[in-house]
């Protein structure tokens, strides 16, 4: 350990323990994590203090009290009667919904954008160009606003809307859609369903193993396809059709029974997707370009068509540049979504920081429990992908 | 170092509350205006105009406590606030009282740590529907979109009165009331509710107020007035007091172009409230002068209503609840002596 130029202890006379290093590295450390404790507890307790003389009322005993308010988009069961607790969960769920419908379609609309940039055709790639362009440079508010007041408000009223085949209509009150309904039976379709997924992953991994023995390619994609739809299609006919539909009819103002999509959810939802999938189509464009173009080179040298040297060559290694650019993109729409308050879409902020909160007063309470929600919300998506992007940077290296 | 730092932020999180307890009478007159928390703009009860000049029944309430405590009824700094937010700008000490057609219920008024200091106009609930529809009566609307803005209590008694009248709907929640008005204007729901009041302003806000109408039926009592922190007493007596002075002075007849003869001229009451004999000034830690100052100033109640929201303005409502208790309504005040 000692080498000679340092000086070293006087035989026999240990070092006094607060001049060890290691002690004092965690003693230090020790009174930082006292002294925040100590300001935290300062900072709760003079706020319930002052709250007390003022007579504020703390505590969660508000959530199990009747909300007592209606709310327009539920996904559980609510009404008038019941609690807080109950917004709470409603505006959770809501939030979760377009967060996760924005992701979908922001990832779709980004990669086909991304890619659309490097298309030979001029007009594709110039559609890719102004696309982005246009939609990263305005305020995503506006944009919500634009959807919502200009596009979606601009429909027919409810008597004159417009439909298809009676069963679907789209109005300025939304877009209805007929219900599908099971009746008994109906599980075997649902498990025929779940059956042709494993069929498909069985399928892909057999014929990777077919491909590598054999040399022989499988057209993977069609006969995927095949057993997706062949299969339950198969068990509903087998089981005599299971299903009754459920359609939206006109009844006195509205319209009622099946599905209601309701204009703010797809205003915001579009207002979303389009935006972020902006960011996501330069995220993609990044990490094609990253790609050294000798790769594209190489993999044309050996006779690969455009297509296969998009699917095999340039998107795997693209991945490692694009995931970690995806993983905040997520979370900013996840975060862009509390935007809702604005067209009045009730999602957890508008709910929940917004009537709840008016209703109780429970001003502390409830942000603390929102933040906390978004916070978890974002560390789950942060986690995911980076369970992901383990997965494609350990491909890469192989 | 450490040390110096958490002693820092102590003093800190200490002097943030004291200085929130201290009088916010002092206060205001360290700082000479008055800070009011009004509404986004709704005719009538507080609006701005083009210059940028503040009007309305609830705007003059914070006008006669400026006039009371400052001399001068323009020492107000105006606060827009939506329903959302009004509660937790006062709690925390943005502004130094609420005038903002705000409810006075139980809850607001125990559990919030605030305090009503009276009712400045008897509202209640209404519902506005547009002329072709068809519909004459609240009662024909089960299954009606019905556009409201989020967090007030008429929210809430939507629901109570569509679940007692075994109805259904669907309620749209705005942030403010002009959001509620274009929903309603786009078709995005048949009907809108709100305090009667702000139905008539908003109906004169469409594009052609003569294609909707309220209907007749009021669904619930709704006393709005000016709201201050709880815990404060001095600036709660002024508050409330400065509303008492518009509505006695209009019990005393009592107006703005006669306010100055009567001080001197007039009834042993009528020189009292204005502050010739008496000392309700100095009691309240004000000049002697403070309801002079408002009703020469902002005028007394009848001018004030008649002015915004009566037969002066576009809204005309006529006095009905908030008349005097002498005339057929429940304005009432206790006496200042």
């Amino acid at each position: 350990m000692t080498n000679g130029t340092r000086p070293t202890q006087p035989a026999g006379s240990a070092p006094a323990f607060y001049n060890n290093p290691r002690f004092r590295a965690l003693f230090y450390q020790l009174l930082l994590v006292i002294g925040i404790g100590y300001l935290v507890f300062l900072i709760i307790s003079n706020t319930l203090a002052n709250m007390e003389s003022r007579g504020i009322q703390t505590g969660f005993d508000f959530l199990s009290t009747t909300a007592g308010f209606d709310i327009l988009m539920t996904l559980v069961d609510y009404d008038a009667t019941h609690t807080y607790f109950d917004t709470f969960i409603v505006g959770l769920l809501n939030t979760i919904l377009v967060g996760a419908i924005g992701i979908v379609l922001s990832t779709i609309i980004g990669f086909l954008m991304g890619v659309a940039y490097f298309s030979s055709n001029w007009l594709v790639q110039r559609l890719s160009v102004v696309y982005v362009e246009i939609f990263r440079n305005i305020p995503l508010l506006l944009q919500i606003f634009f959807w919502y007041f200009a596009v979606l408000a601009a429909l027919p009223s409810a008597r004159n809307s417009y439909s298809l085949g009676d069963a679907f209509f789209l109005n300025i009150r939304g877009l209805y859609l007929p219900k599908l309904i099971s009746e008994p039976g109906a599980g075997l379709v649902y498990g025929s369903i779940v059956a042709a997924i494993i069929g498909i992953f069985a399928l892909y991994r057999w014929a990777k193993r077919k491909q590598e023995l054999e040399g022989v390619q499988l057209p993977v994609l069609r006969l995927s396809l095949a057993l997706l739809i062949g299969l339950p299609l198969l068990a509903t006919l087998l089981s005599g059709i299971p299903f009754t539909l459920d359609y939206p009819q006109l009844k006195g103002f509205n319209f009622r029974g099946g599905i209601t999509v309701i204009p703010e959810l797809m205003a915001l939802a579009v207002a979303l997707s389009i935006y972020t999938g902006a960011f996501i189509a330069e995220a993609v464009r990044a990490g094609i370009q990253a790609v050294p173009h000798g790769q594209t080179e190489a993999a044309r040298s050996i006779g690969l068509k455009d297509s296969q040297i998009m699917k095999l060559i340039v998107v795997p290694q693209a991945m490692r540049v694009i995931v970690p650019m995806l993983n905040s993109e997520y979370q900013s729409l996840v975060k862009n979504s509390t935007l809702a308050t604005a067209i009045g879409y009730p999602d957890l902020f508008t709910v929940f920081v917004g009537t709840s909160l008016n209703q109780t007063g429970q001003a502390i309470e409830i942000v603390f429990m929102t933040l906390a929600v978004y916070f978890a919300i974002n560390m789950t998506i942060s986690f995911t992908m980076n369970w992901f992007n383990s997965k494609v940077s350990l491909a890469e290296r192989k | 170092m450490l040390k110096q730092v958490t002693m820092a932020a102590t003093g800190l999180v200490l002097g943030l509350s004291m200085t929130a307890q201290a009088g916010t009478l002092e206060d205001v007159q360290k700082r000479g205006s008055v800070s009011c928390g009004v509404s986004t703009g709704l005719a009538g009860f507080s609006q701005k105009d083009e210059k940028g000049k503040w009007s309305g029944i609830d705007v003059d309430v914070c006008r006669a406590v400026a006039a009371a405590v400052l001399g001068d009824s323009d020492k107000v700094q105006y606060k827009p606030l939506t329903a959302k937010e009004r509660f937790t700008a006062l709690q925390s000490g943005e502004v130094d009282m609420l005038s903002r057609n705000t409810t006075w219920t139980l809850t607001r008024d125990v559990s919030l740590g605030l305090n009503f200091a009276g009712v400045n106009y008897y509202d209640g609930q209404g519902f506005m529907v547009s002329k072709s529809l068809g519909v004459s009566s609240v009662n024909d609307l089960d299954g009606a979109a019905v556009c409201i803005q989020a967090g007030t209590t008429t929210e809430l008694n939507l629901a109570d009165y569509f679940r007692a009248h075994g109805m259904k709907y669907t309620a749209i929640t705005f942030d403010t009331s002009d959001q509620t008005r274009s929903g309603f204007e786009s078709g995005r729901c048949d009907v809108l509710t709100s305090d009667q009041s702000q139905l008539y302003a908003l109906r004169i806000g469409l594009k052609k107020p003569s294609s909707a109408m309220v209907l007749p039926e009021v669904i619930s009592k709704e006393p709005l007035g000016p709201v201050v922190r709880q815990g404060d007493d001095a600036w709660f007596n002024v508050v409330k007091w400065s509303l008492a002075a518009l509505i006695e002075a209009e019990f005393l007849n009592v107006t703005s172009s006669t306010a100055s003869k009567l001080a001197k001229s007039g009834t042993p009451e009528q020189q009292r409230l204005l502050g010739n004999t008496g000392d309700a000034g100095s009691k309240l830690g004000l000049d002697a002068k403070w309801a002079y100052n408002i009703v020469s100033q902002v005028g007394n109640y009848s001018e004030v209503f008649e002015r915004n929201v009566g037969s002066g303005s576009p809204l005309k409502i006529a006095r009905g609840l908030n008349a005097q208790w002498n005339k057929g309504g429940i304005m009432y005040s206790n006496p200042i002596r």
